[in-house]
């Protein structure tokens, strides 16, 4: 650690104003401070100081994802091993699984630190971490076959409309690895949906084998337009088609446990989701049309698509969900069942988690307003009877 | 003719199509150019009939202007949009029918349009004829020139062709692994680029900026 610790401080100067490198201050600032907690504090004015910093909960959110991204290789590779037929052991699927969606974590990151790198040089600010999380959640939500050029085409359009237009990181009104997949899903609809683009047909340095026009629905495709899919143990291990990183609702509650307890994201939050989506599925159940995925049990609900994904990783972002404590009761119980609702009634789309954090990222500052009017004018009262 | 074409006649013609453009600088008549512009055909026509429109109904009211009682002169006003509204309506109905069925209620709605209104209520009711004309000219060329653009790009991402000719749809296009971007052909990505046009406007033209 000394030893890293001298050579960055030997080579910082270069870095300043009128250093050799000075062209790549931010990019330099930017994996300094990754590296090394920064000992700066502010000359001016009255602060709060935490301990920890951005990059720190960045880091503790990318550590939560990790369950849910390994397992979503392995499930990637198990799932063409069986489709095709392929004979191999757990470290074939894995392997392969690891190569079908490393492209995918690389061409995320190039496009979008890329973009962060290029604005943050030219507002001469430091380079925001945000993109640190988005970076690994786009890959996640995205099925096996989605193209990189797709992929490298919807991380740019987000990182610039749905973050820096707005201010950067800490700034946007929607979660941008949303913004991403909403972008995939309306401009690109043949690659995003459907039963050919879950499990991979190809055959990748020898490993599985190439199968044409392999197709594979998911529980959820299969509910909208046949029948409901009985519960199975492999809804809850995640052996199932579907978004890289969506299936395993284990290792999604790993990484959930780990987000909890490290105080990233909100149990407030995430126990809503769940619960509204519990509720109107259980609704749907009872007075729903007549119609398969009406019918499916709400556990099955909870389990299936991206539900445990979205309430776990996308609902808590501190950025985008309301901030009062009362507020986030209301806020992810609208996207548990706004979710539910989508998927129930709406004939295009099967799934609607999506949909509907994106729908309450719109509301949240509304839902703070009205928890804080509300607090504002129920103490109001208190003071004038106490009189 | 000199007095026709003095400077400041030529700044009412084109301060409109560039740094007062009524879409991007006043940001008016947004819902049409959001509405017809995913082929490049029917934006070219609403363009062109919002210029006629504007021109016409400018010079008319500029002529009546001074027997128009003030109280009622939006009714007038309007009256006047609407029967060149429906001649222009009727005429494509007659000559360009394909068109009018895309333009469908749009060709109709110009009458609601905020620049036609806004023209005749800032500029036709205090100038001459001659002003007026060139001012409704200036404004719908203005407006044409941003549905053009926007109309262009939806078009050659959305659908792969422009004006129904066939550029991006080959085989070999397709074999590259290149598909068209469906959001283009839905209404929020015009209200996105109209944004970027703005940004664009407003990046090169500091004057542009507000202050806050």
């Amino acid at each position: 650690m000394n030893a890293l610790r001298k050579y960055l401080d030997r080579i910082k100067p270069n870095f300043e104003e009128g250093g050799k490198y000075h062209a790549f201050r931010s990019v330099f600032d930017g994996f300094e401070t990754f590296l090394f907690v920064p000992n700066t504090t502010s000359k001016t004015g009255t602060h709060i100081h935490d301990a920890i910093d951005s990059k720190r909960i960045m880091s503790f959110v990318v550590i939560a994802l990790m369950p849910a991204l390994l397992f979503g290789m392995y499930n990637v590779g198990y799932q063409h091993f069986h489709a095709t037929g392929a004979e191999g052991g757990f470290w074939e699927m894995f392997l392969y699984g690891f190569l079908a969606v490393l492209p995918k974590i690389i061409v995320s990151y190039v496009v979008g630190l890329g973009i962060e790198f290029v604005v943050a040089q030219w507002k001469k600010e430091e380079i925001q971490e945000g993109f640190l999380v988005s970076g690994i959640l786009i890959p996640m939500v995205v099925p096996v076959d989605c193209p990189l050029w797709m992929l490298a085409v919807a991380v740019a359009f987000s990182v610039i409309f749905a973050k820096e237009v707005f201010g950067g990181t800490g700034m946007n009104i929607f979660n941008p690895a949303l913004v991403t997949r909403a972008f995939l899903f309306f401009a690109y609809p043949a690659s995003m949906s459907g039963d050919a683009v879950w499990v991979s047909g190809e055959s990748i340095f020898g490993l599985g084998k190439t199968v044409d026009g392999l197709t594979a629905a998911t529980p959820l495709g299969i509910a909208k337009t046949a029948e409901c899919p009985a519960f199975s143990w492999d809804m809850v291990t995640g052996l199932m088609p579907g978004s890289i990183g969506e299936t395993s609702v284990i290792a999604i509650a790993v990484g959930a446990v780990i987000l909890l307890w490290s105080g990233v994201a909100s149990w407030k939050t995430m126990l809503s989701v769940f619960v509204g989506g519990a509720l109107m599925g259980m609704v749907f159940n009872a007075w729903g049309p007549d119609t398969a995925i009406a019918h499916m049990p709400w556990y099955e609900h909870l389990c299936l698509g991206g539900f445990c994904f979205g309430a776990v990783f996308m609902a808590t972002d501190p950025v985008t969900s309301s901030r009062t404590e009362n507020g986030k009761f209301i806020y992810g119980f609208l996207i548990g069942a706004m979710a539910i609702i989508i998927r129930v009634l709406n004939p295009g789309y099967p799934e609607g988690m999506m949909l509907a954090i994106l729908l309450m990222n719109i509301f949240a500052p509304l839902i703070d307003y009205v928890v804080v009017e509300n607090n504002i004018s129920r103490r109001a009262k208190r003071a004038v009877s106490n009189n | 003719m000199g007095k026709l074409f003095s400077a400041k006649n030529k700044e009412v013609f084109s301060a409109p199509i560039s740094m007062n453009n009524p879409v991007t600088v006043q940001v008016l008549g947004i819902c049409s150019a959001l509405a017809v512009t995913s082929k490049l055909e029917p934006a070219i026509v609403m363009g062109l009939s919002v210029t006629i429109i504007t021109a016409f109904s400018n010079v008319v009211i500029s002529l009546i202007r001074k027997t128009i009682p003030n109280r009622i002169r939006i009714i007038v006003q309007l009256v006047v949009v609407a029967a060149l509204v429906t001649i222009v309506s009727e005429f494509l109905k007659a000559f360009a029918y394909d068109v009018s069925v895309q333009l469908s209620v749009y060709v109709g709605l110009i009458i609601t349009n905020c620049i036609l209104m806004g023209r005749l209520e800032a500029f036709a009711m205090a100038n001459g004829p001659w002003e007026s004309c060139l001012d409704g000219i200036g404004n719908g060329l203005g407006y044409a020139k941003i549905l053009v653009i926007v109309a262009f790009i939806r078009e050659l991402l959305g659908s792969g062709t422009l004006l129904g000719y066939n550029i991006l749809n080959y085989d070999a296009v397709k074999e590259a692994g290149y598909v068209n971007n469906g959001l283009m052909l839905m209404p929020p990505m015009a209200l996105i680029i109209v944004a970027c046009i703005i940004w664009y406007q407003r990046a090169k033209h500091k004057e542009l900026q507000e202050n806050d």
